[in-house]
């Protein structure tokens, strides 16, 4: 986002749409340089003809080894006597023409079979990939030199073949592309409305494949100018046509007689391979910031509210129950932003709550409302670009907001700890359960012996069958229920004060989600801990929690105990959300045979 | 009157390894749905409701049994076939992220059935306002992108999609399990009163009890690929006959403070029970 436009309430202010990947390029200097570069060169090679002063191939005595500054010979003459600047104007043409003709080539060759394999699948991906494997292993110098020795020095063939030693890069490429864009749900919406295979690759898998295609050909252009340059330097192109290669080559001839010949071409050629490489990553970091893909529910952050930073408080309701107990957890007057340049979005605005000890309060809302950037604030994890702007929260009454950043690091997984909503992404592929337990324990003191001892009781308390067994197990060999057991056990490790669960049982079937609350009402009671729950369930709600805080565009609306909140909500928003509840509305009025024919003719 | 019915339906997914046994994620399941009526599919996850759904799709390898959709079998049609087929048999997905081409304008998404079949330009641009406005959006969000809406307009624009060819059955894979309470309850009522005003039939996939009561006439309930109770939606969401459906029923908390406590008793008391008998 750029700092002249204000936040707006949609999250991605960048545009996918064609023209804007062109429009960030332009905007990015380096690979509008290497496009202008590149430009020039094509138009130097379509008008040679006219650009170039003389003819490239006539050799003229007096030109020999002339040194640069020589009078109409600006970069003066060969080891042949022929004209520098002239032959570096008409080698530009056959350069770029082979390098187009290499990329061409293995587009026509890679793209379609890349597009065939990774869509269909089955027998042609297994022939088409074992095709591919085999030429990846074939050295290309020894192939290009035989191809050469067979069909002579034509540019044009040596070209041709590279590009189908090239195609495999595209093929895998666009293959691996098209297997990963296959199982979108819009594709199989396609199918479902009644698109042929072709329409769909060409609408919707071809524009996700089109972005790296580029980027990939821009790179295997300059790869194509390297080695044809390689092989004319070393004689074996056709020496009636003058090449940026073949002038390297004629100029190391005669290095000690007229060494500024060399520079050149190789000026030449690091220029156009370079921009090349320049386009290609300026590409590349556009379409990173556009990618094809759609943002996924769970990266969402809460909807920005943009409010002027000097805007009051009000006077909003603050979750705090008498009662005994001291309090483990109080947070004053939040206010949490994402600053961008001038104005901030605010996302959590005057955000008072207090927990007792042995106490659970629920902080409910809509995606969007603020209570997930209030629990991270209260953990300290904000988001990148996240910052409390004013406020306190206080733990065990420290002010942990004016704690230095490694102070704070250290009350997670102590004093404060957290259950988030996803078990299986925040377990470790990698590595055996049993570790991901023991070691946050070792950071914090203990033995291995010890906390190995104290991770099978750990799993034993939150009630898996055979520790021993999940102790060993990866995370992807155990359940998501389990998994989420595993995590419980890891967030009571270090005896918290306070819990922070941030819809712990949304990812979880409904059975499982009662054993999960069960587990958690448990663990709550027998270790007092003060628990915050983050949920969207009223359900959840009415289970688990002592006290309600209801949160609504970065605000807590209303605070109550549990049994006053449902049975006697006082604000708007709160009986409104109740009422969208489903739990009491009638079931549908039985069924009923439709008029005959009624909306049966089609328009 | 039956417009769909599926009789003992199997569908397995091969498994890597030599000589592995198939995993058979549908065993024989048997189901009608009759035209204009919910059928309510419910049961968690990996109970094969999913797949059911994708099997009547044509996206899941049937490997035995058949779905009648009026008075023709299509469990194995051919892919042209099938794609004559998409005019009756239509789908919204889960996911309004991914289920919406980020690439596409609204109006994009909207016309690629209209035009798959034939539709002219001027007819599908003309349907295409009639869409938006039967959904409840907007008539300039055609020219917008999917990114630019909130997860329950992005769902109405999948609904306007699946609509589109005036479909007689229309696959709702858990519509509105992505969404907000309050958006959900909205897009239920629209489904809901589409059906009245189109006689369109549901085959309504999810895993909220709740969700189902709401909106089906009869509800099928599956547990590890078999329907294990299959009846008037009332009746099987409020006093059900099968012991899994009273453990699903009686797992989801209510909210309401005093009754889920009185619940969750229940429950506590009713697996005391088993281990005890165990």
């Amino acid at each position: 986002m750029t700092d002249l436009t204000p936040p707006v309430p949609t999250a991605p202010a960048l545009g996918a749409g064609r023209t804007s990947i062109i429009r960030m390029i332009v905007r990015d200097p380096l690979a509008l340089t290497g496009l202008i570069v590149l430009l020039l060169m094509v138009l130097v090679a379509v008008f040679a003809d006219l650009l170039a002063p003389w003819d490239p191939l006539k050799p003229e005595l007096a030109l020999v080894n002339a040194p640069p500054g020589t009078p109409d010979h600006p970069l003066g003459g060969d080891g042949a006597g022929r004209d520098i600047l002239s032959r570096l104007i008409f080698g530009s043409r056959l350069t770029l023409l082979s390098a187009a003709l290499a990329v061409g080539v293995s587009v026509v060759i890679g793209v379609p079979s890349g597009l065939i394999a990774g869509y269909t699948g089955r027998k042609f991906d297994a022939v088409a990939s074992w095709v591919s494997d085999v030429v990846l292993s074939v050295p290309n110098k020894v192939v290009l030199l035989a191809v050469i020795a067979a069909f002579g020095p034509s540019v044009l063939i040596t070209m041709t073949a590279f590009g189908v030693l090239l195609a495999p890069n595209l093929y895998r490429l666009v293959r691996s592309q098209t297997i990963a864009v296959k199982n979108e749900l819009y594709i199989a919406a396609a199918r479902v409305s009644g698109l042929s295979d072709t329409r769909i690759i060409a609408r919707h898998v071809l524009y996700v494949v089109r972005a790296p295609v580029i980027i990939q050909s821009a790179n295997l252009a300059g790869i194509a100018i390297i080695v044809q340059s390689g092989l004319e330097f070393l004689g074996l192109g056709d020496p009636g046509q003058a090449t940026w290669g073949s002038m390297i080559g004629n100029a190391f001839a005669v290095l000690y007689l007229a060494p500024t010949a060399m520079i050149w071409p190789g000026v030449a050629i690091g220029v156009t391979v370079a921009a090349l490489v320049l386009v290609g990553n300026g590409l590349r970091d556009a379409v990173q910031g556009t990618s094809g893909r759609a943002p996924r529910r769970r990266h969402r952050r809460a909807a920005a509210v943009a409010v002027p930073a000097s805007e009051t408080a009000s006077a909003a309701p603050v979750a705090v129950s008498d009662g005994p107990g001291e309090l483990v957890l109080e947070v004053r007057s939040l206010r949490v932003g994402y600053p961008h340049g001038e104005t901030t979005s605010v996302v959590v605005d005057d955000v008072s709550l207090a927990i007792r000890r042995g106490e659970v309060l629920g902080l409910v809302g809509e995606s969007g409302s603020g209570k997930t950037q209030t629990a991270f604030a209260i953990l300290g994890l904000l988001p990148r670009g996240g910052e409390v702007l004013a406020g306190s929260i206080l733990v065990n009454g420290t002010d942990v907001v004016r704690l230095a950043e490694r102070e704070r690091r250290r009350l997670l997984g102590r004093a404060i700890s957290y259950i988030p909503q996803e078990p299986m992404s925040n377990l470790d592929p990698a590595f055996r359960i049993g570790q991901q337990l023991v070691e946050p324990m070792m950071t914090r003191g203990l033995r291995r012996a010890a906390a190995t001892k104290r991770a099978f009781e750990l799993l034993a308390e939150v009630g898996i069958v055979d520790p021993k067994r999940t102790f060993d197990a990866y995370p992807h060999q155990i359940s998501g229920g389990m998994a989420q057991r595993v995590l419980i056990a890891n967030a009571i490790s270090g005896d918290p004060e306070l819990l922070i669960a941030d819809e712990p049982t949304t990812a979880l079937d409904v059975t499982v989600q009662a054993e999960v609350l069960a587990l958690l009402r448990r663990l709550q009671q027998q270790r007092r801990m003060a628990v915050l729950l983050v949920t969207h369930n009223l359900g959840v709600v009415a289970d688990l929690c002592d006290s309600v805080a209801v949160m609504q565009n970065g605000r807590i609306v209303e605070v109550a105990p549990v049994t006053e909140l449902f049975g006697n909500p006082r604000h708007d928003y709160t009986r409104k959300l109740l009422g969208s509840t489903l739990d009491d509305t009638d079931a549908r009025p039985a069924y009923r045979e439709p008029d005959a024919a009624p909306q049966e003719a089609r328009a | 009157m039956t417009l769909l019915e599926i009789d003992s339906l199997v569908v397995e997914y091969p498994t890597r390894g030599f000589r592995s046994q198939p995993f058979r994620a549908l065993k024989g399941v048997s189901l009608d749905i009759r035209r204009g009526e919910t059928v309510g599919l419910v049961g968690e996850s990996g109970s094969g409701k999913t797949t059911l759904g994708r099997a009547v799709l044509g996206l899941s390898p049937v490997t035995s049994g058949t779905i009648r959709f009026e008075d023709r079998e299509i469990q194995d049609l051919g892919r042209r076939q099938r794609r004559e087929l998409a005019r009756d048999i239509q789908v919204v997905f889960q996911d309004p992220y991914s289920s919406l081409n980020p690439a596409l304008t609204v109006s994009d998404i909207l016309s690629e059935p209209l035009l798959a079949q034939g539709t002219p330009a001027a007819a599908a641009r003309a349907r295409i306002r009639e869409l938006l406005d039967q959904v409840g959006l907007p008539t300039d969000a055609g020219d917008r992108f999917p990114r630019e809406f909130s997860g329950g307009q992005r769902q109405r624009v999948a609904i306007a999609r699946a609509l589109a060819l005036r479909p007689k059955l229309i696959v709702c894979d858990e519509p509105v399990s992505a969404l907000d309470l309050s958006t959900q309850a909205r897009v239920l009522d629209l489904l809901i009163d589409i059906q009245e005003a189109t006689g369109v039939t549901y085959l309504f996939v999810s895993h909220d009890l709740s969700v189902v009561r709401h909106i089906s006439h009869r509800v099928a309930v599956m547990y590890r690929g078999e329907v294990v109770e299959f009846g008037d939606g009332d009746q099987v969401t409020s006093s059900p006959e099968h012991p899994y459906t009273r453990t699903l029923l009686g797992a989801a908390p209510v909210a309401d403070p005093a009754r889920q406590r009185e619940r969750r008793e229940a429950r506590e008391a009713a697996l005391a029970g088993t281990d005890g008998a165990a």
